[in-house]
């Protein structure tokens, strides 16, 4: 074997800017969409690699030498351990793999390397969408994929070559047409239940609530403005100062931050919750990373996979890593808790030693003051807020080691966080069973999808206090100070504090997109092998099984195939539409019984026509007067003539032969 | 290995004449049609098929159904390209064959005119057993493509089957079809490389002694394009017209007589080959002749069309 066999290929075989233009493009897409996910130096990095290499092209220096191949690579395997640790794993695999896709172009010399590029290209597409399946993201790779299907058209020889931007468009004529048979196969390829292998680890960082909270935690919060929930209800949704979804209850308070404590009050007792009216609601919910599912306030019906702790949170027994869709039943109106255990209640009153002083004396003074009428503690807690000169504002300053006292004394400035923080100290130091509550409030009606969307700047935290006779009621010290925020919701409560991005114009744009995108998770990312299996329910198949589902997936493909064969055998008739016509004359006349003979001109077998057809001689005569000027007079027929001859040859209908 | 591949080939075709319809010589115009149109996966179309398989799995294992959705249009992006393919062939009509000429021995170039009423990209032609394809493409309407057939000795030669062939539009699939145009190539005998002149032939009719182009023979009348110092002005002055001073060209004055007859003692191959050589200097040199063949005598002529004729007439020698 000579081991110089491959070098020796032909130089015709080597490639030109036509086929390394639209490889580039393709690999600098897949760069593109891994971006968000790489550290920024590598980008840039394999950006200017990328550029590099094109640019060598340009200036037609062709070979790369091997010597600096191997270092390349040693580097970048290199580069990707130091920055994550291991080349396993998603991120560090799908770093490695982009490399190594911008380096593969330092060896593009043959077709066939342009073609492994390609495919590798195609996959580092798909992996791109394991970090984020959102419809912009999935669009953008979808894109990515003209560009690669460019690079193989400009790989055909003697092939037209029109320009960049107009290669691109045969390829998205390609993949639109192949639509309909990617949308079966999407529908019908049968799902797995259970991962073949280990799923993707979670690395995933958490968004949205978290299971902690301090006094200026939500500020990012509260200014991002992406989905959080979509929430459409069986019937009308109920006011919006009942909207109130709670996520986390939060127990244990250190002097700085507020806890879940994770889930250890659940016994398997039953919930002690009494309520009318359930009503029924389905949420839409975007990833959080985390195991609760917001609920609107008070949950009697969970679903399944999930439980419902006696604190009314609902926990999900693995983290929401993608989008999920949930039914459940609450009631507005209930009793929780009617009686409190010793233990229950001394956590109910926990308060860290030896933090702020001031509010624990305001606390036992209201207690001393009112005597045992909890409520008018209560009341006059929120009298406080809302007559103590308190502002609600998302740039709170921030706050000592005794945050509740420089609150409540000092700044009197801040948002939900610190007043439910605020009261429910003031309510534990005035021997009132109380505990945080977080969650969201409020939300936007989409009237033109009729759902409830609730976005993660909808966050808000409020406060629970145990009642004799009552249980635990729901208390928003918030709205003492703002009301708007929960009647209005929190774009209103936070002013002109948000910008432009909340202008009324932007509104109506916004919603629609916001279906758009509802619709994608709904109907796309959500389609999981449950509703695979409830597919065919409409007709009359109640579980469709994987057999069943490839039998439909074969059948379909059949049919795709039979139409696109019809499509490929397809022949167009004649272009020329004299010629058309007057094949349509000559098989009128056939059906008489005048068929053309072989080697007969038009003159001889119009006049034979009109020997048979008597009646008939002055069109048949006209007719063939016109066909014969129309072919035989002109160099270039004028348009009229021929669109007489149509017209004439269309009107005619031979009458029958009487014999 | 390939040995053993061929002698398969060869009794598959022996025991299914169906294999072999489309491979007996017929005659143009050859359109292609479904019959004859067979479509596989190249080796990029089955390592792609394993890549999409692997894609597929990846979104199915994670569950993630965008990737599913990419994975799934690309599939069926691929599979729509066969049918691109195949569209790449339907309907191509071989219409015209035109032969070149060549000496046994040289490259023959044949062109191949191709119809089609729509256009069509990146097809490719080549000859049986032939690696080498030229690749063209065809616009609506007609389009000539140029093979060069090997050859080895003179005479009617018929054509090698072609095979047209595409992988247009992704190099996913490639379609082909066998062409075996019943049609000949004549191919010219190869002159021998060197050897005696002809004989001076007897009886040459010396013309008049032809003279350099500066003496002067006679005047005419002025024709458009002739040179302006050959005008004649004293003369012309004379005269309605102008009158052009006429110099008698340097001519052809010999003429050669090539004869079948006058060559014995040689083996036909050899007469032949020493014929084509007289042929091609008689030719090169700018003169007359004339060939004496048994059967076919070709008067006295000269120039490429006289030459073809002779070097023909010398190739379907028996």
């Amino acid at each position: 074997m000579n081991p110089f066999r491959r070098r020796a290929r032909t130089p015709a075989a080597a490639l030109d800017a036509r086929v390394f233009d639209p490889l580039c493009l393709t690999m600098a897409v897949v760069l593109a969409v891994h971006a968000p996910h790489l550290p920024a130096w590598l980008t840039a990095v394999l950006a200017a690699l990328l550029g590099l290499c094109w640019w060598r092209r340009r200036r037609r220096r062709r070979v790369v030498p091997g010597w600096l191949k191997l270092p390349l690579l040693v580097a970048l395997g290199a580069a990707v351990v130091a920055s994550y640790g291991t080349l396993f794993g998603r991120e560090p695999g799908s770093a490695l793999a982009v490399g190594l896709l911008v380096l593969k172009l330092l060896e593009c010399e043959t077709p066939r390397d342009a073609r492994v590029g390609v495919s590798f290209a195609c996959f580092g597409l798909m992996a791109a969408l394991l970090f984020g399946q959102g419809l912009v993201a999935t669009v953008v790779v979808a894109l990515g994929l003209l560009p690669a299907l460019a690079t193989l058209r400009a790989l055909e020889p003697a092939h037209a070559w029109a320009g960049l931007p107009r290669e691109l468009l045969p390829g998205a004529t390609l993949l639109g047409v192949s639509l309909p048979l990617a949308a079966l196969a999407f529908l019908l390829v049968p799902r797995l239940d259970t991962p073949l292998w280990g799923a993707p680890n979670d690395a995933q960082a958490t968004t949205g609530l978290s299971d902690s909270m301090s006094p200026g935690s939500f500020t990012d919060l509260l200014t991002d403005d992406h989905p959080a929930l979509r929430v459409s209800f069986d019937g009308a949704p109920p006011p919006p100062e009942q909207r109130y979804f709670r996520a986390y209850v939060m127990w244990r308070y250190d002097g700085r931050s507020w806890r879940h404590a994770p889930y250890a009050r659940d016994d398997g007792a039953p919930v002690p919750l009494v309520g009318r009216d359930p009503l029924r609601y389905r949420v839409d919910m975007e990833p959080t990373g985390q195991r609760a599912l917001p609920a609107l306030d008070a949950p009697i019906q969970v679903p399944a996979g999930t439980r419902l702790s006696r604190d009314l949170e609902v926990v999900r027994e693995r983290p929401v890593r993608d989008p999920l869709s949930y039914g459940m039943q609450s009631v507005l109106r209930y009793q929780l808790e009617a009686s409190l255990s010793d233990a229950v209640r001394r956590r109910a009153l926990q308060l860290p030693p030896g933090f702020n002083p001031r509010a624990l004396a305001l606390g036992q003074d209201w207690r001393r003051r009112y005597g045992a009428d909890d409520a008018a503690i209560v009341q006059a807690a929120l009298a406080l807020f809302r007559d103590g000169g308190f502002r609600y504002s998302l740039a709170a300053p921030p706050l000592g080691r005794d945050a509740m006292d420089d609150f409540l004394f000092g700044t009197r400035e801040g948002f939900c966080e610190h007043y439910a923080s605020a009261f429910t100290v003031l309510m534990r130091a005035a021997g009132v069973p109380a505990r945080v509550v977080t969650g969201y409030q409020g939300g936007f009606w989409n009237r033109m999808g009729e759902y409830l969307l609730v976005r993660r700047s909808d966050a808000h935290a409020w406060s629970e206090v145990w009642l004799a006779g009552r249980g635990w009621v729901r208390v928003d010290p918030t709205a003492a100070v703002r009301p708007e925020r929960v009647s209005l919701g929190a774009a209103a409560a936070a002013g002109d504090q948000l910008g432009w991005s909340h202008a009324g114009w932007l509104q109506g744009l916004r919603d629609r997109w916001d279906i758009v995108n509802r619709w994608w998770n709904q109907g796309v990312i959500g389609f999981d092998a449950l509703r695979q299996r409830g597919l065919l329910a409409p007709f009359g198949v109640r579980d469709a099984d994987a057999r069943t589902l490839g039998l439909l997936l074969a059948v379909a493909s059949a049919a795709c195939a039979g139409l696109g064969l019809a499509w490929a055998l397809w022949r167009r008739g004649p272009r020329d539409p004299v010629l058309a016509a007057w094949r349509r004359l000559e098989s009128r006349l056939a059906r008489r019984g005048l068929a053309r003979r072989r080697g007969e001109g038009p003159q001889h077998y119009l006049r034979r026509a009109a020997r048979a057809l008597p009646a008939q001689r002055q069109e048949l005569e006209e007719l063939m007067r016109c066909y014969l000027e129309l072919r035989y007079a002109h160099h270039e027929p004028p348009p009229e003539l021929a669109r007489r001859f149509r017209r004439a040859a269309r009107d005619f209908h031979p009458r029958r032969v009487v014999k | 290995m390939r040995q053993a591949l061929r002698r398969l080939q060869q009794a598959a075709e022996r025991r299914l004449p169906a294999l072999t319809r489309y491979r007996r010589p017929e005659p143009l115009p050859i359109e292609l049609h479904r019959r004859r149109i067979y479509i596989v996966p190249t080796g990029f179309g089955l390592g792609f098929g394993v890549l999409l398989l692997v894609m597929l799995l990846g979104g199915l294992n994670y569950a993630n159904n965008a990737a599913l959705l990419l994975t799934c249009v690309l599939g069926a992006a691929a599979a729509a390209s066969m049918l691109a393919t195949f569209r790449a062939l339907h309907g191509l009509r071989l219409g015209a064959i035109q032969a070149g000429q060549a000496m046994a021995g040289d490259p023959l170039a044949v062109t191949l005119a191709f119809e089609s009423a729509h256009p069509r990209e990146a097809l490719r032609v080549s000859l049986d057993r032939d690696p080498a394809a030229a690749a063209f493409a065809v616009p609506a309407g007609r389009a000539e493509v140029t093979l060069r057939i090997a050859t080895q000795r003179r005479g009617w030669q018929a054509l090698p089957r072609l095979r047209v062939w595409s992988t247009w539009p992704l190099g996913l699939f490639r379609a082909w079809s066998w062409l075996h145009p019943q049609q000949q190539v004549l191919v010219w005998p190869r002159p021998e490389v060197s050897g005696p002149a002809p004989a001076a032939p007897d009886g040459t009719r010396q013309r008049p002694r032809l003279h350099h182009g500066d003496d002067l023979a006679t005047l005419r009348d002025y024709r458009g394009g002739d040179p302006l110092r050959h005008v004649a002005w004293k003369a012309s002055a004379r005269h309605h017209g102008l009158l052009v001073k006429d110099f008698e060209q340097p001519q052809v004055l010999q003429e050669w007589r090539l004869d079948w007859r006058e060559l014995p003692g040689l083996d036909p191959e050899a007469r032949i080959a020493r014929l084509a050589r007289w042929l091609g200097e008689a030719r090169a040199r700018g003169l007359r002749w004339s060939l004496w063949l048994p059967g076919d005598p070709i008067g006295t002529g000269s120039g490429q069309a006289h030459y073809a004729r002779c070097m023909s007439a010398l190739a379907l020698l028996p």
